[in-house]
């Protein structure tokens, strides 16, 4: 062993012994830390999810929704217009969409009806979200009944859970077929919730719309571009609430770091003018430091991320989820997919680790550079 | 030996609460002897001490190491000026030719006896196993072998000076320098150090100390005494020539 790796061995082993020493304070930095970077990466870890599932909703969302409007009030439109639609230039397809929302007062909360646009069900089945089915406690092969307009029961059977790929998008669904759907709502025949609309060039997705417009006065048309409007400023005013959490939290670890920086205690002092007299360089009392800083901040880093992931995985954010989810009570409960992004790690780490190993160095650099005859004297 | 040239000492310089530790003192350290720094509580010896340990710089004179084993690359290997030497130089200077025990022992809490011993070897990066033979050895040789696993904080004075006395020697150091090293021990326990002093200075090593104590001032093994109060030198006795 090279003399180099032998004294940084020698001075790494002489931290770990330093550090058990003070088991005490260190493991409450350690608790501190860890739990200020568990908050900082739940509030990223929520922030990307979102996004995620925001990403997941608008793959599926169709170019231009055409609904019919009463009052300023969203109102069925009528099947016959699929026709002079599909008439006009630029247009690719159309196709009437049938949905609508159920009130369970049984789980408390909203499903949302959808019937295939490829009527891809059969009669008397259900294909049921991940939500549905642990609301009612359903499985497959169970039956789902749901009361009518009419108050008469409909006994559905359960076909299929759908694939969780967005539980953001999937899990309130209940897909179910026209039939069904129908009857259950009294849902005139010849009418649809809305028409979803495809263009053969996005770009004429504008043009396309302001036809439609023309062609129906009494309905409005609502593009991909402008949901993604509403979900970026839903998600922009949600991103504000987290900047401020994370804000305080910086401000907090701000103070934990300056605290850290403002001093060493006087027997960290001691200790240093000691090991300055007896032979050690700055430089090997920094590399202590460093050691000592790195030690707690990698462990921190890595058991907050740990707690963030957890905390959305298997508690599904629950300390902000319900704020920052923002959907009501009515809604079933659905879980948050955690989405790791290692640009938003790589920030994060930037932010926690280098701060607080500097806040540790500044102070110890500080004494280790006075003569050591100082540093003891001071005490 | 070690040399100071017209060297002062200044703490607090230019505040309201300026004072001089030491002016102007010239004297010499012989090599391979016992030399005693005497005089009164703040008379300035233990800032000497730090100077002659490359513990602080002066503020003025200077202070050369000659006829001495000095580190690779210092001076011309004969003889060096402390005083404009980066803090580099200076550390491994202090790491490589001083051994210092302190008035208070400065050992380092919560960690064991022989984990002190071995504090100033690390940052030469030797081979644990032999530092630990060797800690262990110098323990035994201060009679301390039972003691190495004991935390620092359950020794006596007496124990704890042993610790501090086998750590000034781990680095096998020229000179041992030493801060009113009696004046935590009792009447026997300081003979018994001087004794050892002795011992360091049969090995050749030179033992600079700096007390007021009159056992330590009177100890036959002392061959030269400087005399300080309120920072001036009062007085240095020529060191007695060496045994046939």
């Amino acid at each position: 062993m090279t003399p180099g790796i032998a004294r940084y061995r020698n001075i790494l082993d002489f931290t770990l012994r330093a550090m058990l020493r003070r088991r005490g304070k260190n493991l409450l930095v350690l608790t501190l830390f860890t739990l200020v970077i568990a908050v900082f990466a739940s509030i990223l870890l929520f922030t990307r999810s979102l996004r995620h599932e925001a990403g997941l909703v608008l793959k599926e969302a169709p170019e231009i929704v055409v609904q019919r409007m009463v009052a300023g009030r969203h109102d069925l439109i009528s099947a016959e217009h699929v026709a002079r639609i599909a008439s006009l230039p630029g247009v690719r397809g159309v196709a009437p969409r049938l949905w609508g929302y159920y009130f369970d007062p049984s789980a408390n909360a909203t499903f949302t009806l959808v019937v295939p646009p490829d009527g891809g069900i059969g009669e008397g089945k259900a294909r049921i979200g991940v939500g549905v089915g642990r609301s009612r406690k359903l499985f497959r092969g169970n039956t789902l009944v749901m009361r009518g307009y009419d108050g008469r029961e409909h006994a559905l059977e359960i076909e299929a859970l759908i694939p969780e790929e967005s539980e953001l998008v999937s899990s309130d669904l209940v897909i179910v077929s026209e039939r069904d759907f129908r009857s259950l709502f009294s849902f005139p025949s010849g009418r649809a919730t809305d028409l979803a609309v495809t263009v053969a060039n996005p770009r004429e997705v504008g043009t396309v719309a302001g036809k439609i417009a023309e062609l129906l006065p009494d309905t409005r048309t609502v593009t991909r571009d402008d949901i993604i409007a509403t979900y970026q400023a839903l998600f922009d005013w949600r991103s504000g609430v987290m900047g401020l959490i994370f804000a305080s939290a910086l401000i907090s670890f701000a103070l934990f770091a300056w605290d850290r920086a403002t001093g060493l205690s006087a027997e960290e002092r001691r200790e240093t003018g000691i090991l300055k007299a007896i032979g050690w360089e700055t430089a090997d009392i920094l590399l202590m430091k460093f050691s000592e800083g790195a030690v707690i901040a990698l462990i921190s880093f890595l058991g907050g991320c740990i707690l963030a992931w957890l905390h959305l995985h298997f508690f599904w954010g629950s300390l902000f989820g319900a704020f920052l989810k923002g959907w009501s009570t009515l809604y079933p409960y659905f879980r948050l997919a955690p989405v790791i992004d290692p640009y938003n790690l790589a920030v994060l780490f930037m932010l926690t680790v280098p701060p607080y190993i500097a806040a540790i160095l500044i102070p110890s650099w500080r004494a280790a550079s006075m003569d050591p005859d100082t540093v003891m004297r001071e005490q | 030996m070690i040399e100071l040239l017209r060297v002062s000492k200044v703490f607090n310089q230019g505040r309201h609460n300026e004072y001089a530790a030491v002016r102007e003192v010239s004297a010499v350290i012989a090599t391979g002897r016992v030399t005693v720094i005497k005089g009164p509580s703040g008379s300035g010896k233990t800032t000497l001490l730090s100077l002659a340990g490359c513990m602080a710089r002066p503020t003025s004179g200077r202070i050369w190491l000659r006829e001495m084993r000095l580190p690779a690359g210092l001076g011309d290997g004969r003889e060096v000026e402390l005083s404009s030497l980066p803090e580099r130089f200076l550390t491994g200077i202090r790491r490589g030719m001083f051994g210092v025990i302190f008035q208070q022992f400065n050992l380092i809490k919560g960690i064991s006896a022989l984990e002190n011993v071995l504090l100033p070897a690390y940052p030469l990066g030797g081979d644990m196993a032999g530092l630990r033979r060797r800690g262990a050895g110098l323990l035994a040789s201060l009679g301390m072998e039972r003691q190495a696993a004991s935390r620092v904080e359950w020794l006596s004075g007496g124990e704890a000076q042993r610790v501090a006395i086998a750590r000034a020697l781990i680095n096998d150091p020229q000179v041992i320098m030493a801060d009113e090293p009696t004046a935590h021990l009792d009447t026997a326990l300081s003979r018994e150090f001087m004794e050892t002093v002795g011992r360091f200075r049969d090995e050749g090593r030179s033992v600079v100390i700096a007390s007021h104590d009159p056992i330590v001032c009177g100890s036959p093994y002392v061959d030269s005494l400087i005399e300080m109060r309120d920072g001036d030198l009062t007085g240095q006795s020529a060191p007695t020539p060496p045994a046939p």
